[in-house]
């Protein structure tokens, strides 16, 4: 008998399984899965600027930075400020899909790519980013490669106030009504890396970034 | 990983007797505890989260067969191969056989407490593949001979800083770097070229969602996003009992487990993987494989400690946990320490192998107030105990200590007679003072503490007096 018969058929005999049983449960099940319950969630600001004002707040809990421009158009020149003002590299992995934002104007050498070890500097969008804890929701896709937001040292996100929802369960529900089913990875990202195993001492930038700073775009 | 469990006396009188261990433990108290009792005010009915947890975790126990199956068809509709293991030795069968079929020559791991329950590490280098723990406590564990972790979210719990500083610096070849942030870089620096060079990635897995199945992983450093991006091969090595039914209980477990087990609102990467990459994507696996392992869970489903497969790995319970707190982890002797692990071994090794652990525990209920999903420790424990009682599993002093005590106990005129000698011995041991500093008959109990004296007259006596007023 093989391992997979043997485990089901020891689970299936603890429970009782039966043939009218199983139809009965495989039906409980889809109704389950079409149901979507969700449990109890903690209360979040309903207009807009409230929850980009949470989502603001909660980030910097989480160790990133923020700044705010009216319109993409201004993205740029922001990231090319804070770069600057950090003396970073000026030289930075983009997402294949913000390729046609006008970096260089505002003098910066942006590649779009997947990261490699070199890379100093990731700019990213994200799919959408949650108000509750901070969070930026990243998905994979070919213009979207997971590495930028994880193997250079800074982490710089783009976030369209558009895109701040209330909960990760909100963020599910954009996914599937706006891609169907779900990417490879999607990848929840609250500041930059780190670790505590060394005395329970936090200490920022473990294997993935040791920066995270996101510009909240106000308009289009 | 062979089981110590059964010496967890004498372990227990060791990690007592070990000055540096009990220093490093009280360092490490009561910090995750206090993070925890501030995050979760962050949500505003926690109780009911607790019960809303408890309830999708049984909902998936109670037909965990067709969930199981749910599960696997997603996943593999999605190009992922589910496999599926007994015990420890059929891990590291499929996991060798995964290498040797994709020419994997090493392997970057993210914790995976399954593959602590395998010993998946000396299979791997003996099948000439090269395996490097990469959370950043697994790693120090490892380079220091491959010990054993005391703690299933702060792995090198019972270590200081100066002694890793020491470790660094022997097997790095560095100099001696003495602060936390540098130790860390140098780990990274170390690592990130394993990341870049590994062609498998080994990782555990938080959740299997069956609705999409998918995996979901959980990790501050980011080292699971690494294994789970980069190498072209990724196994995922998870229990059976890791199944959730859809993305929205996902999300209110995602609530529980960060603030239970560091107090965080949330870990820093929560990732959701399904399936392979396409072949337009720049990045992630070829090649995806889960394998599902029963290595004893499938005969606790449908028994009185079903309840324990609810468990979602946060560590609160030994967090809260005094005999953990004294003890620290390696005491208990296998992967799981605390009051978890007290139910866990016994369940996965056999009630014989590990006689001691359910009394391993004060029973103050500490371990059930804080656990997420509602598990009650105490009564599993007491449970377990009451098993070992009906297996004769007890040392025979006990035995007929018990049987002479239910004796008495049963001839009221023979217990009022041993409680009046009982209280008369006593006082005369206290000798007027009003406590007893060495127990005559039972030496041992006056250890650490003094025995309170008794007044002199047994409750028969004070009643009877009372009423006869
Ligand atoms: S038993 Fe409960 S508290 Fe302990 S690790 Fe499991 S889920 Fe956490």
């Amino acid at each position: 008998m093989n391992s997979r018969e043997d485990i089901l058929g020891r689970v299936r005999a603890a429970l009782g399984r039966d043939a009218v049983n199983t139809v009965a449960v495989r039906q409980d099940i889809d109704a389950v899965l079409a149901a979507r319950v969700q449990g109890p969630r903690p209360a979040m600001p309903t207009d807009l600027a409230a929850l980009t004002a949470r989502f603001a707040e909660k980030s910097a809990v989480q160790s990133s930075t923020i700044d705010r421009v009216a319109n993409l158009a201004d993205a740029p020149a922001a990231v090319a400020r804070y770069l600057k003002g950090l003396d970073l590299s000026l030289a930075a992995v983009i997402w294949p899909s913000l390729a046609a934002l006008d970096w260089r104007a505002a003098g910066l050498a942006v590649e779009a790519r997947g990261a490699v070890d070199s890379d100093m500097v990731g700019i990213t969008g994200c799919f959408c980013a949650i108000a509750e804890t901070g969070t930026l929701m990243a998905c994979s896709a070919p213009d979207h490669p997971a590495t930028v937001s994880l193997l250079p040292e800074t982490h710089i996100a783009l976030v369209p106030m558009s895109r701040i929802v209330p909960g990760m369960e909100d963020a599910w529900a954009l996914a599937r009504a706006e891609l169907g089913s779900l990417p490879r990875a999607v990848n929840f990202i609250s500041g930059p890396s780190r670790t505590g195993d060394i005395e329970q001492t936090i200490v920022l930038g473990a294997h993935g970034p040791y920066r995270v700073h996101l510009v909240i775009i106000e308009g289009e | 990983m062979e089981s110590r469990s059964r010496h967890f006396k004498a372990n227990a009188a060791a990690s007592l007797a070990n000055p540096v261990l009990q220093a490093n433990l009280k360092t490490a108290k009561g910090k995750f505890v206090d993070k925890r009792a501030i995050s979760i005010k962050e949500i505003d009915d926690f109780e009911g989260s607790r019960e809303a947890a408890k309830n999708i975790r049984n909902r998936v126990l109670e037909n965990l067969d067709l969930w199981l199956e749910k599960f696997e068809e997603n996943a593999t509709a999605r190009g992922a191969t589910v496999l599926w293991a007994k015990d420890g030795e059929e891990i590291c069968r499929h996991v060798a056989e995964i290498g040797l079929r994709h020419g994997v020559k090493k392997a970057a791991k993210s914790k995976s407490m399954l593959s602590e329950e395998a010993g998946l590490n000396l299979a791997l280098t003996a099948a000439g593949i090269r395996p490097i723990e990469t959370d950043l406590g697994e790693y120090i564990l490892q380079i220091n001979d491959n010990e054993p972790p005391s703690h299933i979210i702060a792995p090198v719990v019972h270590k200081s800083l100066d002694e890793i500083a020491d470790l660094f610096h022997q097997v790095h070849k560095t100099p001696r770097k003495t602060e936390i942030p540098a130790l860390t870089r140098e780990a990274r620096e170390v690592l990130r070229e394993h990341f870049l060079t590994a062609d498998m990635g080994i990782s555990g897995g938080n959740f299997l969602v069956a609705e999409t199945g998918s995996v979901a992983l959980v990790t501050n450093e980011g080292n699971g996003r690494m294994v789970t991006t980069l190498p072209h091969v990724h196994v995922v090595i998870t229990g059976i009992e890791k199944v959730v039914p859809t993305l929205e209980d996902l999300s209110l477990l995602m609530r529980l487990l960060p603030r239970s087990a560091t107090g965080q609102s949330i870990s820093n990467y929560v990732s959701v993987l399904t399936g392979v990459k396409t072949p337009a994507e720049l990045d992630g696996p070829e090649h995806l494989y889960f394998i599902l392992v029963d290595n004893g869970r499938a005969d606790v489903v449908g028994s009185e400690f079903q309840d324990m497969l609810r468990c979602i790995r946060c560590g609160a319970c030994m967090n809260h946990c005094p005999v953990y707190q004294t003890i620290g982890g390696h005491a208990y002797g296998w992967v799981y320490p605390g009051p978890m692990g007290s139910v866990l071994t016994p369940l996965y090794t056999g009630l014989e192998n590990a006689i001691d652990l359910p009394q391993a525990a004060t029973l103050c209920n500490q371990c059930g107030v804080v656990c997420p999903v509602m598990i009650p420790l105490p009564e599993l424990l007491r449970k377990l105990r009451e098993k070992q009682v009906e297996k004769h599993l007890r040392p025979w002093f006990e035995r007929i200590a018990l049987k002479t005590w239910a004796w008495v106990a049963g001839n009221p005129p023979l217990y009022a007679l041993g409680s009046w000698l009982g209280v008369r011995y006593l006082k005369w041991l206290a000798g007027g003072r009003d406590r007893i500093p060495v127990l005559g008959v039972a030496p041992g109990w006056t250890l650490g503490r003094d025995f309170p004296a008794p007044e002199g007259k047994t409750f028969r006596e004070l009643y009877a007096k009372k009423k006869g007023r």
